[in-house]
């Protein structure tokens, strides 16, 4: 996994506009519409049915952190999913880019770390699961309230595709 | 909050209890999956056992709840068995580590004539 330090938000304004952006209510019974949203997407890019689900899984678990640590479970309040997609015959191959934004309160980054696997404990997996699940993540301030959450997931590449690029 | 109902088929085999939650446990789902284990154990049989066979997604809430009653059980001198597991569901708990914290067994079978 790779901590990368981009700032989508100046992609964004240059005119990278979002495949597909949802906004929803922080209710964990829309869960799973982002779920379903997540592996569809996948899915048609290219992604196997392994990494379909885990992505879905990364999105759930940083959803579920916005509506309980960011919102203390208040389930009216906005969340915005943003998308953007490359497909496997791109030259960067199969990828897929969310970025997951609140007006929630602000959290210092530094605090935004998995629990010690060693010791199971009933909380704290979801930042864990999600830093495993995808390649580069990225939890950012948003101005003047809020966080920016960015997540990439690059489509493993067949063994044969990866020899070939040396 | 609204929390969503999860519907759990709940049987006693062999003197233990055997519970059969279906759909996705996610964290909707989690508080009344949490209460239905958490009154399971309270009852106090020898042994529980949690069929897993018609989850087919959990995330890290389900993770807390299985957590949370593995501790329960161990306080009640229960025996606490998961069985059933999906592969992806499975994928989960290997994610989080999980997987060896856990007794888990293919079948309701197994669970219920382990020893």
């Amino acid at each position: 996994m790779v901590v990368r330090v981009v700032d989508w938000a100046m992609d964004w304004a240059m005119g990278d506009e979002p495949h597909i952006r949802v906004e929803l209510r922080s209710d964990p019974n829309y869960l799973a519409g982002v779920r379903q949203l997540i592996a569809g997407v996948t899915q048609r890019i290219g992604f196997d049915e392994k990494s379909c689900s885990q992505v879905a899984l990364a999105v759930d678990e940083a959803l579920a952190n916005v509506i309980r640590h960011g919102y203390g479970r208040e389930c009216d309040r906005p969340i915005w999913v943003s998308i953007w997609t490359a497909p496997a015959d791109s030259e960067s191959g199969a990828y897929l880019r969310v970025v997951i934004e609140d007006e929630a309160r602000h959290v210092e980054t530094c605090d935004l770390k998995g629990r010690d696997l060693d010791d199971p404990q009933p909380g704290g997996l979801g930042v864990h699961i999600i830093r495993e699940v995808m390649d580069e993540v990225e939890y950012a301030k948003r101005s003047p309230r809020g966080m920016r959450l960015t997540m990439i997931k690059h489509a493993p590449r067949a063994a044969g595709s990866a020899s070939a690029e040396g | 909050m609204h929390d969503a109902a999860l519907p759990v088929r709940i049987d006693s085999r062999d003197g233990a209890t055997v519970l059969a939650p279906r759909g996705d446990i996610d964290m909707s789902r989690a508080p009344a999956f949490r209460e239905h284990v958490r009154r399971a154990i309270q009852s106090g049989p020898t042994r529980v056992v949690i069929d897993l066979s018609e989850v087919e997604y959990m995330d890290s809430s389900g993770l807390a709840t299985l957590v949370e009653a593995m501790r329960n059980a161990k306080q009640a001198k229960t025996e606490l068995l998961l069985c059933g597991l999906h592969q992806k569901v499975l994928a989960i708990f290997e994610i989080a580590r999980l997987h060896q914290f856990f007794k888990i067994v293919p079948t309701v079978e197994d669970a219920v004539s382990s020893a």
